[in-house]
């Protein structure tokens, strides 16, 4: 990695310069260090090829520039943003908006959090010294992690949400990430979430923005899954079209805790999604599912770490890849199996149909375990669609096209099935639904 | 979890003394002074009475290496060699022996007592004629027999170490040396590359099917020698040979290493069978001694319809670090690997494969069995990728995994990459534990636990084995048993 | 009804069918028997359109019009319908879904409203009663867990629904117990009459007990070699194909 770090690219030039000028309107605060951690990302700059966890998505190719940090919109043009935001628009929750990467209160429904749910914008919780900044970065493999660190030392807005023990609020929180502008800008946004005992909560996040703007949005999702709570959450991807959108997903799951989280993709010109896992407790159950439809010039990477350090824990985590004209899907999953993670049962799967011959698909399926007593194993398919399922469905009537799309549909409905909230799911189905429709 | 104190009581007293190829052989021997250098690279081609080219290639080889960094990329560790404490050339003092009556006794009863014939005619007792295995024999750095050579060049087929190949068919060598795994390939192979001594060579002739199998037994027998053997085997316009590769070593406190090279072409219509089973010393049960394996075995499926097939039992070594694999660049072409790789004591495994897919409607299967018990990590590390113009591509991979103790690591990196919607690749992985039920409805119907985890085994690992040629499936059962005992709970 | 002229078919150059020649009429039942190998599977796949087999002359005309020149789905829509010796699961593909789908592409296709979802719903149930499926099946993913006699009853679900002209059963008594026999046989029977014809492929002579053709042909070697009556199929029980065998058989 040193001779990766001797030439640096005008994008880590830049960043370095935008992190100079950043630190002088950062607020004094202790929880979050910055400084180390863009230490840390200036010693391995932006990853690129050579960095395994990156052999796929070079993101030092990719980013020719750093944007600069967004500044807050005005409130009118945040206004104009929202109105003409879809994600997830027509379910009933509590939303938090942000609008390039800044907390709008006024387009919030803070006053109406349901019962049982706090939620703390992220600078009071600075600014307050709230102790729940103290458990930043919950898995410990997120930490050496560049995208990770990158968006620490950029930090700029979010939210901390805490669910009581035993609370079961049936409305969904809803965090609508919205864009808006005429030039280029990053962000950097992270929202805490800590549930309770026993408390059941849902969480929906959207991400979309403008077209033709080479956007850098970087978020992460900090969660403690508190014992025997269940976590729910659903992720709509559809950012511009020229956006390189990054994030991170940590979720620390105890004792016998529920997590099911499902995430589409269809949006952003190059995504990687990360998400790491680490079960600590016994007898959890975790879902992990994702999707991506992409077309033309897209690139979409899901790099997942499933880390079982506990008996009993049952994981299953199924991807699912529609991929057209010459885009690329790129999926890492490992499962770690630690010694003490007996009786550990972990399934992991990536499917990708290639609809074109341009189009590629980079599967790296890991096992690394050190438990004798588990069941694990994950599988990987790639190919275009079984034209044996085509010719009965066209012996039945359906045009070759009709039955393509339903064979697709179904392919990635496996994988958005999982989602428990309707509105969500039927969310997600739409969104996979428009999508064939612009194709066809 | 059944009895686990238990379990870790009885895999702490496993001892790997059941390695039986443990004895050393006394021999004068001659060597190169110790440590590399260009003199000794020149040493070694001289004794070799190398042609020009050839030192060229060792010299430019051995340039290019000290520019090299080892590799770390691997699921192994192991403390670095330390390349200028090995002697790259040890040879029997003895001048080369015509017959085997001027083959050193000593030498003789080494290769009797690892039961590899040396003598065609305790060959041909009590054995049906088409079971006749032709060997050449690799002790340290020098082949020492070649038997069935006469009969094998009736059919055409040329069988001899590769020293006397690059004197009796230069062109041939330099025509396909490197060729497959060129000088500047990667850390090892380079380094064979530059002080290579022996091993063997074989070219298959238009048409011909070699009339028996051949194969090399290699034996490290001197302390601080490395053994940097080099085979070449060509089968021309279809042909087909079934190759086999066994190794033994003697139980030595210290690491050797042992870093060869093995290329393949095959041509149209061709076929070549690779086997191997390795039972390099492992190491004692505290991880002392025992063989670093790092070797480099590719195929070239050259021609429209070649097939190359490695089949591999790996039970030996400290570290292995080894991936025959295939390109897969004539039209129509197949490749195949098929892996037992048992780790236990304190073993390193990172094996695997690459099925590199660049001509049309090339297919590939890779069945990859690895076993780990003891505290062993064993790894499995393959790539199987479609290039854009690899229309009509198939692979179809399954790797399983079982883990004996809970002492012990297995793991699987695979990477699978497609460029091209006409490709189908399959791969599905898995990792378990001998199941309880069937050990039980073992032992209902009267096994003991050892037996019944040992048929549990055989099972697991049975698709492999059956590719192996008969003699040696039946060799590499009682290995894999032998590797693998008091290692049950 | 249907009309096969000269039909020469090969796959991978292996040639299955050597000029084949057939009639079905309007509303008759004529069942091809034959032993494995003398190309039934491969004719019935030619007449419904997969791809993979090369027609290298003849023609299949159906009511007149060249099925050579029509896709699969085309082909559905003109009324062929195929019931899959192993019809094929889809997992992810609601049965209910595909059912409507499928009906509606071919109600589109031929100019005709799609129908209400009250409508279909009261179509499918019907069928489904008479053929004895269990709701709960249709509710699952198309033939996903199904067993052979579930997944023929499918077979025959979709055929009463879809309402085709010509129907096509292609092996449809293999795996199938008795009472999934008598099952099956009854569906099929209820939608013999005028305007639709059946070609039951077969290599045993009890399907024929339950379904009594009307006309038997004998197929071997890919051609029609002789024809007859139902009792055709029992001399065949009685006789075996031994001298209709070909080489080729498996």
């Amino acid at each position: 990695m040193a001779d990766v770090t001797n030439l640096r690219s005008p994008a880590e030039a830049g960043l370095s310069k935008l992190f100079e000028t950043a630190r002088q309107s950062f607020a004094s605060e202790t929880a979050i260090a910055r400084e180390e951690a863009f230490r840390f990302f200036e010693a391995t700059g932006l990853p690129s090829r050579r960095v395994e966890a990156f052999k796929y998505t070079d993101l030092r190719a990719a980013i020719a520039e750093a944007a600069p940090p967004a500044e807050a919109a005005s409130l009118d043009a945040a206004k104009a943003a929202v109105a003409q935001a879809k994600g997830f628009s027509g379910i009933e929750a509590a939303r938090l908006t942000f609008v390039n990467g800044h907390l709008v209160r006024e387009l919030s429904d803070l006053d109406r959090i349901p019962a049982g749910i706090t939620v703390v914008p992220l600078n009071d919780a600075l600014s307050q010294g709230d102790d729940a900044l103290t458990q930043l970065a919950p898995v410990p493999q997120a930490r050496e992690n560049p995208v990770y660190q990158l968006n620490t030392a950029f930090l700029a807005d979010g939210a901390v949400i805490r669910v009581a023990p035993g609370a079961k609020p049936e409305q969904p929180i809803h965090l609508r990430f919205v864009g808006t502008g005429a030039t280029p800008f990053s962000t950097a946004t992270r929202v805490l979430v800590q549930l309770g005992e026993g408390a059941e909560f849902s969480l929906l996040e959207s991400h979309e923005g403008p077209n033709g703007l080479t956007c850098q949005p970087n978020d992460a999702l900090d969660v403690v899954v508190g014992p025997r709570a269940a976590f729910r959450h659903t992720r709509l991807n559809i950012e511009g079209d020229a956006t390189i959108a990054l994030s991170t997903l940590s979720l620390k799951v105890e004792a016998e805790a529920q997590v099911e989280t499902v995430n589409l993709v269809t949006g952003a010109v190059l995504s990687r999604h990360q998400i790491y896992v680490h079960v600590a407790g016994e007898g959890t159950n975790v879902v992990v599912n994702g999707a991506a439809m992409l077309r033309r010039g897209q690139l979409a990477d899901s790099t997942l770490l499933a880390d079982h350090a506990a008996v009993g824990g049952v994981g299953r985590e199924q991807f699912k890849w529609i991929i057209d004209g010459d885009a690329t899907g790129v999926f890492q999953g490992k499962i770690i199996v630690r010694q003490a993670a007996q009786q550990t049962d972990g399934k992991m799967k990536s499917d990708c149909l290639l609809l074109t011959d341009e189009g590629q698909m980079m599967n790296k399926p890991e096992l690394e375990i050190f438990a004798d007593d588990v069941a694990c194993g994950h599988g990987a398919t790639c190919g275009a669609p079984d034209e044996d399922l085509l010719f009965y469905l066209m012996a039945r009537g359906l045009p070759r096209a009709t039955a393509e799309s339903l064979l697709v549909q179904a392919f990635v409905g496996e994988a958005v099935e999982a989602v428990t909230h309707e509105g969500a799911r039927a969310a997600l189905i739409g969104e996979i639904e428009a999508w064939l429709k612009a194709r066809a | 979890m059944p009895a686990v104190q238990e379990t870790i009581d009885r895999v702490r007293s496993i001892d790997l003394d059941q390695y039986k190829y443990g004895f050393e052989t006394t021999i004068e021997m001659e060597k190169s002074e110790k440590g590399i250098s260009e003199d000794v690279v020149r040493f070694i081609s001289a004794k070799k009475n190398e042609p020009a080219w050839l030192l060229e290639w060792r010299l430019d080889a051995y340039r290019r290496w000290l520019t090299m960094k080892e590799p770390e990329w691997a699921r192994v560790a192991y403390d670095k060699v330390d390349y200028n404490n090995i002697y790259y050339y040890a040879a029997p003092k003895r001048p080369a022996a015509m017959s085997l009556d001027e083959i050193d006794p000593e030498i003789l009863k080494t290769y009797e007592k690892l039961g590899i014939p040396l003598r065609e005619v305790e060959v041909l007792e009590g054995i049906a004629p088409e079971r006749r295995v032709a060997v050449d024999a690799v002790f340290d750095s020098v082949s020492v027999a070649t038997t069935f050579k006469k009969e094998l060049s009736k059919a055409g087929v040329i069988f001899m170490p590769i020293s006397e190949a690059v004197q009796e068919y230069p062109e041939l060598v330099q025509k396909y040396l490197g060729s497959v795994v060129p000088a500047t390939d990667n850390f090892f192979a380079t380094l064979n590359s530059a002080v290579f001594s022996d091993g063997s060579f074989v070219y298959i002739p238009p048409g011909v099917r070699c009339p028996m199998e051949l194969s090399t037994y290699f034996r490290i027998n001197e302390r601080d020698t490395g053994q940097f053997e080099r085979t070449l085997i060509i089968a021309d316009k279809g042909s087909y040979v079934s190759y086999l590769e066994g190794c033994t070593a003697p139980k030595r406190d210290d690491n050797q290493l042992h870093a060869a090279v093995v290329e393949l072409v095959a041509l149209d219509d061709a076929e070549i069978k690779y086997s191997t089973v390795q039972n390099w010393y492992p190491g004692d049960n505290e991880g002392k001694g025992g063989i670093y394996n790092f070797v480099t075995k590719r195929g070239d499926c050259r021609g429209a319809r070649s097939k190359i097939s490695w089949t591999q039992v790996e039970t030996g070594s400290a570290i292995t670090w080894k991936y025959p694999s295939c390109i897969l660049r004539g039209d129509d072409s197949r490749g195949e690997f098929y892996s037992i790789a048992v780790s236990n004591g304190m073993q390193q495994v990172d094996s695997g494969t690459k099925m590199i897919h660049l001509g049309k409607n090339t297919t590939s299967r890779i069945i990859s069995k690895g076993i780990s018990a003891g505290r062993s990590q064993n790894t499995y590390r393959g790539l199987v990728s479609a290039h854009r113009k690899a229309k009509g591509a198939r692979n179809f991979t399954n790797c399983d995994s079982l883990l004996i103790g809970d002492q012990c690591g297995a793991h699987t990196v695979p990477y699978i990459e497609s460029k091209n919607a006409s490709a189908v690749f399959e791969h599905e992985a898995t990792t378990s534990k001998i199941s309880e039920e069937q050990k039980f409805y073992c032992q209902q119907r009267g096994l003991s636990e050892e037996e019944a985890t040992a048929l549990i085994v055989n099972g697991f690992v049975r698709d492999v084995l059956q590719q192996l040629p008969m003699e040696f499936a039946v060799e590499a059962q009682k290995l894999i048993s032998i590797s693998l005992e008091g290692s049950v709970g | 009804m249907l009309e096969i002229k000269n039909l020469v078919v090969q796959i991978e150059d292996n040639r299955i069918l050597n000029g084949l020649n057939l009639t079905v009429k309007d509303g008759e039942v004529a069942a091809i028997m034959g032993p494995n190998g003398s190309g039934k599977s491969t004719l019935s796949y030619v007449i419904a359109g997969k791809e993979d087999y090369e027609v290298l002359d003849g023609e299949i005309l159906l009511d007149g019009q060249n099925l050579l020149e029509m896709a699969a789905d085309e082909r559905a829509a003109a009324g062929v319908f195929l019931a899959f010796q192993y019809p094929l699961e889809i997992p992810g593909v609601g049965t209910m879904t595909f059912l409507k789908a499928c009906l509606n592409a071919q109600r589109k296709a031929r100019g005709e409203a799609e129908l209400s979802t009250p409508d279909f719903i009261r179509a499918v149930n019907g069928a489904a009663d008479k053929l004895e499926i269990n709701k709960e099946m249709l509710k699952r993913a198309l033939n996903v867990g199904f067993s052979g006699g579930e997944k023929k009853r499918m077979e025959i679900l979709q055929m009463a629904l879809l309402q085709p002209k010509f129907c096509v059963l292609d092996e449809t008594d293999s795996g199938l117990d008795i009472d999934a026999l008598r099952i099956v046989s009854e569906g099929v029977n209820a939608l013999r009459g005028q305007g639709r014809s059946f070609l039951v492929i077969t290599h045993y002579q009890r399907l024929l007990n339950h379904i009594v053709p009307d006309v038997v042909h004998v197929m071997s070697k890919g051609q029609i070699v002789k024809t007859g009556g139902k009792e055709l199929a029992l001399e065949l029980e009685a006789s075996g194909y031994a001298e209709y065998r070909t080489n080729e058989a498996a």
